[in-house]
């Protein structure tokens, strides 16, 4: 049986479809990981004057973890977009070109959950309490 | 025409005389589809003439108020589960296929299920209108209104019409992802795949994880209407804000899961118009990916005004505002493409170019919205139905409208008039915004939404008036297209092939198409390779590529790897047969005489479903072939059948227990929303089901999981006995689990209907003992397919699908087992 399955090509090439989903997730688990705690906070515990210091401490932490997570992420797809001397758009039929491809959507999809992670931070800087 | 083509021909073609409707290609049933969707885009606009009809004066009574409910709630309802939705599943069946050189999507029985579905479904709900039975609660349905003050059938007919219909949309993503995962072309690696299959595979997953939520919140509702379960009743600890938040976690994705493929087939349509490759291919790639998670950031937006927390209202005005950026970014390369390009006039490119800018106006507006202290204002105000329109209407119907010009001379060999094509282009133009600007100012004086009129004198008039006007003027641009696409063309030649010299390869399709998608599958090299591939269309009809012949007389296409398009298998995929309609018709019946109350007839037709399913399941699903391995031309030879995950078969089960598990969390989440809502949940009065029976069901369920993977590795190894011996216990051990899962609220004497605590852990256990009894058909089945000699340790799909579902059920058995037993104890 021929089989047409190219050989590995450069240190990315484990790289797969999943990779690109992987930043947005951090958006997602930060996005919920706040909304869920500060929710759960002003309806069960939080005191009359609805204080919001416990969960601003509490999304700085998931702010922190997430931008590390996603600085991480956007750093391995950088280096797959800079693989090789190939420029944009990437469209060349080759195991190379399509990682440096992944590289490049990973790296922009890095980019847009970073910043909507600092949008979702931004509330709790602005906001002081539940109310 | 040589002996390869013929029989290639012969395998493809399409049922002649009555039996034309047993067709299950994506040709027939995306055409069936399209024109189906179509058809409910003109209810629902005759459905909204007529409400402007009423609204054009003040004190009008054209309409009752209860008439104009029915009819507002049906317009709603219409354009977005049965025009909106559908016709994204329905062009995407009819041409992602072509676009990707497939002879058809892996699943074409599913497809033509869900198709029929869809009619049997939508021909139910939009018939209640006229007997004056119509939902009237509104496209969102919100309870109490809709538990406690309509008594009536037609929150039934939405709740449970609709969640058939929802069905069938899952039924259809899970064909769609498989479809773009498995079945590109060689060589199509994920940097050359066509932007609409991108926006399509992302569409895809949206609903997989979008409509669930609002499947378990149909569900809720419906036990709450039908057995007085008390979700939404505040007496009773319910809490109809539950609805709204498992309604929006669908409904604000639902604006994508529309807007994305319209904007898809947008990035078809420009590259082709401007003459050059699309500029930002990895920008769009990001704009729908990023738009389809920020999409579930979203939902309670439309919450805004119910009293949730400050923070609250911030996260989601943030991730609002968020969502601006990939929407702006895909707007941005299409205008780019335009402008290095060499654009040639048309009239596609005049929708598209309207869809923009519309879509901009709405979608600006729709920032606007995004910051609380506006929507506060501007909350269920004639603002928001003209920004929603301007969203709607710009974003997906203008670029469905470009897209029927565009596409018309691919699927009928002939070309729309580019002469009537420009009348209606300025009508609709002129008339959406001369009928939906005016709106936005009414909105902003005041004037409140789902009002059947309104009096004299509070500045309403005019604008009111104006928005009628525009409504006919918009009417009369469909008119128009309508007669474009409808009057005979006979006499007219047919339009060359390729008729705007594209570069993708649906292009490919002759002129009168044929049945087989392409002649042979290509090998691609490039985004567009009819215009950078050499002698491409030459070689792909001379059959120079793979399967070019079809010698067992059997439908065949490839499936190829999820990342590079390196092909895996040669596929036999199904064709005509009556089963699908049937199936559709039987479970149709469970639907709709479920709304009646008629149990007794929905379990009969219920029964029929499941026959007729499993009928086609033996007949026509992991059949073992005639040779385990075949030449698919170029020297290559692939297998023909494969299991685990190189299979289409494990993918559509993994992707619908995805779907599964995402209905099964929202109910989940139920249960713990009541646990914030509530100082004390479970209240200290309640009985519970205790933690013993829990835990013996969750004990058994793991045990019944180990035994299945025992019984997977013995039909590995040929070890019939033992394979028996071990399902077998492994149902016993299922049965013991749902047994135990009952009995904990049985010995305890729950009544579901005295408070929400009762009711949420009765509807988990009720969800995880169908799902366990589904199990044990399953595994009945195998057992039953190597009874048969239909399942060997080589061709072992039915049980790898089967074990993969076991997965999901020792996870959902658990997650109930662990949430209604041990929860109650931390609270």
């Amino acid at each position: 049986m021929k089989t047409t399955k190219p050989a590995a090509d450069g240190l990315l090439s484990s790289a797969k479809l999943w990779t690109l989903t992987f930043a947005p997730l951090c958006w997602a688990a930060h996005f919920l990981a706040s909304y869920l705690t500060s929710a759960i906070y002003c309806a069960k515990y939080a005191p009359a004057d609805g204080d919001g210091l416990p969960i601003r401490i509490a999304v700085a932490l998931f702010t922190v973890i997430a931008l590390s997570l996603i600085a991480w992420i956007g750093g391995i797809g950088l280096r797959a977009h800079h693989m090789g001397e190939t420029k944009l758009p990437h469209d060349d039929n080759t195991s190379r070109s399509e990682q440096r491809f992944l590289g490049f959507a990973t790296l922009l999809l890095s980019l847009l959950s970073g910043v909507a992670i600092l949008f979702t931070a931004l509330v709790f800087v602005i906001m002081e309490t539940c109310h | 025409m040589n002996d390869q083509a013929r029989r290639l021909l012969e395998a493809w073609r399409t049922p002649k005389g009555w039996r034309y409707w047993s067709a299950v290609n994506n040709s027939e049933v995306g055409l069936w589809y399209t024109i189906t969707a179509f058809a409910f885009l003109l209810l629902g606009g005759l459905l909204a003439l007529v409400m402007r009809i009423q609204l054009a004066m003040p004190d009008n009574d054209f309409l009752t108020a209860e008439q104009y409910n029915q009819v507002f709630t049906m317009h709603g309802s219409v354009m977005m589960f049965l025009f909106a939705v559908p016709i994204l599943e329905a062009i995407s069946i009819l041409l992602l296929p072509e676009m990707m050189g497939a002879r058809d999507l892996p699943f074409p029985r599913l497809s033509a299920y869900g198709f029929w579905s869809f009619l049997i479904g939508g021909v139910f709900v939009c018939g209640s209108l006229f007997f004056g039975a119509g939902p009237r609660g509104g496209w969102f349905m919100y309870p109490p209104m809709t538990t406690q003050y309509q008594n009536d059938v037609g929150a039934d007919i939405w709740l449970l019409g609709l969640s058939f219909i929802e069905i069938a949309s899952i039924a259809a993503a899970v064909e769609l992802i498989v479809g773009v995962l498995k079945c590109r072309p060689p060589g199509m690696r994920l940097n050359l795949i066509p932007l609409y299959a991108w926006y399509i595979l992302v569409v895809a997953v949206m609903i997989l994880f979008a409509f669930p939520p609002l499947i378990a919140g149909d569900l809720l509702m419906e036990l709450e209407r039908a057995l007085d379960w008390p979700f939404f009743d505040a007496t009773r600890g319910g809490d109809p804000m539950l609805w709204q938040h498992l309604f929006w976690i669908f409904g604000h994705p639902e604006v994508y899961i529309v807007f994305l493929p319209s904007i898809a087939l947008v990035a078809m349509i420009v590259p082709t118009f401007a003459r050059t490759p699309m500029v930002g291919y990895g920008w769009i790639v990001l704009a729908a990916v990023g738009t389809g998670f920020l999409s579930f950031g979203l939902w309670v937006h439309h919450m805004f005004t119910t009293g949730l927390p400050g923070i609250t209202i911030g996260i989601f005005s943030a991730a609002s505002e968020a969502v601006a950026i990939p929407t702006g970014m895909q707007i941005f390369c299409f205008i780019a493409t335009l402008l290095v390009g060499r654009v040639t006039k048309s009239v596609c490119l005049l929708f598209v170019l309207a869809g923009l800018a519309t879509f901009i106006i709405g979608g600006l507006t729709g920032v606007m919205v995004a910051i609380a202290p506006f929507d506060y204002q501007a909350h269920d105000t004639y603002f928001i139905v003209g920004h929603l329109h301007y969203v709607l209407v710009g974003g997906t119907i203008f670029p469905i409208v470009a897209g029927f010009y565009y596409f018309y001379p691919l699927v009928t060999g002939k070309l729309l008039s580019e002469r009537l094509g420009t009348i209606a282009f300025w009508l609709m133009m002129i008339g959406f915004h001369v009928c939906f600007f005016p709106m936005h100012i009414t909105g902003l004086i005041g004037m409140p939404r789902r009002v059947y009129t309104y009096p004299a004198g509070m500045g309403f008039d005019n604008l009111n008036l104006i928005a009628s006007i525009g409504a006919f003027v918009l009417a009369g641009g469909f008119a128009v297209f309508l007669w474009d696409l409808l009057r005979p063309k006979g006499k007219q030649s047919a339009a060359p092939r390729n008729v705007w010299n594209a570069g993708t390869l649906e292009w490919l399709a002759e002129v009168p198409d044929q049945p087989w998608g392409v002649r042979s599958i290509p090998i691609i090299e490039s985004r567009y390779p009819l215009w950078d591939q050499a002698n491409f269309v030459r070689d792909v009809d001379e059959g120079n590529f793979y399967l070019a012949d079809a010698e067992e007389g059997l439908r065949e296409t490839l499936v190829t790897s999820t990342v590079e398009a390196t092909p895996i298998q040669c596929l036999r995929v199904p064709g005509p047969t009556f089963l699908t309609l049937w199936a559709a018709i039987f479970t149709g019946g469970v639907f709709i005489f479920g709304t009646f109350h008629w149990y007794f007839a929905a379990s009969a037709s219920g029964g029929l479903a499941f026959l007729t399913i499993l009928v086609w399941l033996w007949t026509g699903t992991a059949i073992i072939p005639e040779k385990p391995q075949k030449d698919v031309g170029l020297g290559l030879t692939l297998p023909t059948y494969v299991s685990g995950p190189d299979a289409v078969g494990w993918w559509a089960m993994f992707i619908t227990m995805l779907g599964d598990m995402t209905a099964f969390m929202s109910l989940v989440f139920g249960y713990f929303f009541y646990w914030t809502v509530h100082e004390e949940f479970p209240p200290a009065d309640a009985e519970g089901p205790g933690v013993l029976w829990p835990m013996i069901s969750l004990v058994a369920a793991l045990a019944a999981w180990g035994l299945m993977l025992l019984s997977r590795r013995l039909n590995d190894r040929e070890n019939a006995m033992l394979f028996y011996i071990s399902t077998i216990a492994s149902i016993a051990l299922a049965c013991l689990a749902v047994g135990s899962l009952v009995g904990g609220p049985w010995l305890h004497e729950m009544d579901p209907t005295v408070h929400v605590y009762q009711a949420s852990v009765c509807v988990l256990i009720l969800w995880t003992v169908v799902h366990l009894l589904v199990g044990v058909v399953m595994q009945l089945y195998c057992i039953a397919r190597r009874a048969a000699g239909k399942m060997t340790h080589r061709f072992n799909a039915d049980i790898i699908n089967v074990t993969l579902y076991w997965h999901f059920m020792v996870l959902t058995t658990g997650i109930t087992a662990l949430t209604i037993a041990l929860f109650p104890l931390v609270a």
